[in-house]
């Protein structure tokens, strides 16, 4: 709680000294080591820990292939070719990024659908939410942004089409897709620039991270029964009880990263990314990494015009599809936070979930594929993004209205020592 | 800091209190109460900010075109293409402003099959004249980008004997124009000219 107040005492003349000029010690004793946490977090509240660990994987990996990495559009598909063949550890190093990508977002997955479930989206933590939606905006950018660098097929098409949803904005939109590709057409200033801002944009993130943690410390953890921290016997301190759960989850979740690194680093990429970009001719099937599918899905279903033309109407989808996040604080009316104690919730919850593995799968099929009788994906894909938006839009703005929570326990202590409460 | 210098105006006052004291105290009442004057200081603020906001423009503006295409790039604007290559029934890909761009040498049936589709049944009505220059009808002359992100479309692919875009299936027909899927228009005909029976220089 932002209430509390450091028990740090400075016990040597060197510490009252730095902590009369800048309370280093201080302000990592209260925040790393004595922040109370809740007592009965679980270990879906590791993402966190997991979360500053890939960003700092990412960064200490994306730095040493920038010192081997040349952006242009002639060399850069060899030069990474040369980090994976002939730079010492090369290939450790690239298949540690780039299966880091895939994993970091694995994580941000589990972490944002957490905070689904367990509502900590809701008051009084809503720009801690909010600012987690923008880290995940960021890092759809940068991943973006990582993925052309290294200029194969899929890259240089990713490049092209992605830009190309900017000129779906009426009247300025063929200006502002020429100024971000810095061309007529995706080519080296766009290989440029995209290289300055994958470089930058991380450490952007890392700022973005900060306040976070900061929204995250004023009001305190929740946690999985949802009921706010009443006193000290509901917290535990962070150090050591949760800096060790947190490392041991870090790694667990190595486990598959390593694999991954060291046994199929190339499973999760495309083949086709190891032609090199062609500009005149667009592979025959073209799909974005997996962890954009459920996105493309939503931007390729809207192919009819309504109002609007379907080219726009569907960036406007795929866009208001990550957007529509900023406003779930105030779409979700129900008081209670925790998914455990909504019984109408959880269904629409966990329905939301097979749906949006739904459309992650329908973003990597072709379009026009049969999935039920005549129906293609191009169909059936519809259903899906209704549904997706008409959990945030309708679903969860009047659940709470038909709803009977189940009652919550009166405090965490209360929920830990008795795990199942009486219903009476 | 303000009750400072006011404090320091009272020390003034008081020492010069021998000759007009009654003048120094308006003067210290104007420069603090701005009651006489309240558009002087108002004036000055939004000239700063003025001045300041043009100069963060002025800077701002460089910053962002940069980003624009630069000379070597408006440089390759434009670009001739002999068609006498081309036989009839096929097409060659060539290349203008980093963009492929179609050039399809139409048989009297793909033409014909064309002209035939009413205007009721497009989805971006545009009639097959209007999309190729005349006398030059068996030329189809296209940028080779899907409009709706921008992909390049599969040639003789697709239900209308046209193109057939791979990334989100949009179909186009024989005369480029779109027929299904989420495209919002016709294929691009770039601003092109015959230079002679044969070349054409697009751009």
């Amino acid at each position: 709680m932002s209430s509390h107040t450091s028990n740090y005492t400075p016990s040597t003349g060197i510490e009252k000294w730095l902590d009369d000029r800048l309370p280093l010690i201080r302000f990592s004793k209260e925040h790393l080591m004595d922040y109370p946490t809740p007592r009965n977090l679980n270990y879906w509240w590791t993402g966190g820990a997991i979360l500053t660990f890939m960003l700092a994987a990412q960064i200490v990996t994306g730095i040493i292939l920038a010192m081997h990495y040349t952006p242009q559009v002639d060399l850069a598909f060899d030069s990474v070719e040369h980090i994976r063949r002939d730079v010492n550890s090369g290939r450790i190093i690239q298949a540690t990024h780039a299966v880091g990508a895939s994993m970091f977002f694995a994580a941000v997955y589990m972490h944002i659908f957490r905070g689904l479930y367990f509502g900590s989206y809701k008051a009084p933590r809503e720009i801690l939410w909010i600012l987690g939606v923008i880290i995940f905006l960021l890092m759809m950018a940068t991943a973006f942004m990582g993925y052309v660098l290294p200029w194969g097929q899929m890259s240089f098409w990713a490049a092209a089409v992605i830009t190309n949803i900017f000129a779906a904005i009426p009247v300025i939109g063929d200006p502002i897709l020429q100024l971000l590709r810095g061309g007529f057409a995706v080519d080296n200033p766009t290989l440029n620039r995209f290289f300055s801002l994958h470089y930058l944009l991380p450490f952007i993130i890392a700022a973005v991270v900060g306040l976070h943690i900061w929204a995250l410390h004023v009001p305190g953890n929740n946690n999985p029964v949802g009921v706010e921290v009443k006193s000290e016997r509901d917290t535990l301190p962070f150090h050591p009880f949760y800096t060790m759960k947190d490392l041991f989850a870090v790694v667990v979740f190595c486990i598959p990263f390593a694999w991954f690194v060291f046994f199929a680093p190339d499973i999760l990429g495309h083949p086709d990314n190891y032609i090199q970009a062609n500009p005149l001719v667009t592979p025959p099937h073209i799909v974005p990494e997996w962890y954009f599918l459920p996105f493309y899905a939503i931007l390729r279903a809207i192919d009819f015009n309504f109002i609007l033309d379907s080219k726009l109407l569907g960036v406007i989808a795929f866009g208001g599809s990550i957007l529509i996040l900023f406003f779930l604080p105030w779409l979700d009316t129900s008081k209670v936070r925790s998914g455990t104690f909504r019984p109408m919730f959880k269904w629409f919850y966990w329905v939301f979930v097979a749906n949006f593995v739904l459309l992650t799968w329908y973003g990597a099929q072709a379009p026009d594929m049969k999935v039920l009788g005549n129906f293609t994906v191009a169909d059936t894909s519809k259903l899906s993004v209704l549904y997706y938006f008409a959990y945030f839009i309708v679903i969860l703005p009047l659940l709470s209205r038909f709803e009977k929570p189940r009652p919550l326990p009166n405090s965490i202590s209360e929920a830990v020592l008795k795990p199942a409460p009486a219903t009476n | 800091m303000c009750c400072a210098r006011r404090g320091a105006r009272k020390a003034l006052q008081n020492q010069t209190s021998g000759r007009d004291s009654s003048t120094l105290a308006t003067e210290s009442n104007l420069a603090h109460n701005d009651q006489p004057n309240p558009g002087r200081r108002d004036f000055l603020y939004v000239a700063t900010a003025a001045v300041g906001a043009v100069g963060v423009g002025a800077v701002a503006w460089p910053v962002i075109n940069q980003m624009n295409p630069d000379a070597s790039v408006l440089a390759l604007a434009s670009t001739e293409f002999d068609l006498s290559g081309v036989e009839e029934g096929s097409s060659v890909t060539i290349k203008w402003r980093g963009s492929p761009v179609f050039v399809r040498h139409r048989t009297a049936a793909e033409i014909e099959e064309a002209r035939a589709v009413p205007m009721s049944d497009l989805k971006d009505p545009e009639t097959d004249e209007a999309r190729v220059k005349e006398g030059h009808d068996q030329y189809l002359v296209m940028v080779a980008l899907c409009t709706h992100l921008g992909c390049v479309p599969v040639g003789d692919a697709g239900e209308f004997g046209g193109w057939f875009c791979p990334c989100h299936g949009s179909e186009y027909d024989t005369s480029g124009r779109i027929r299904k899927g989420p495209a919002p228009k016709n294929l691009v005909v770039p601003p092109y000219q015959f230079l002679s029976d044969s070349v054409i220089q697009i751009g």
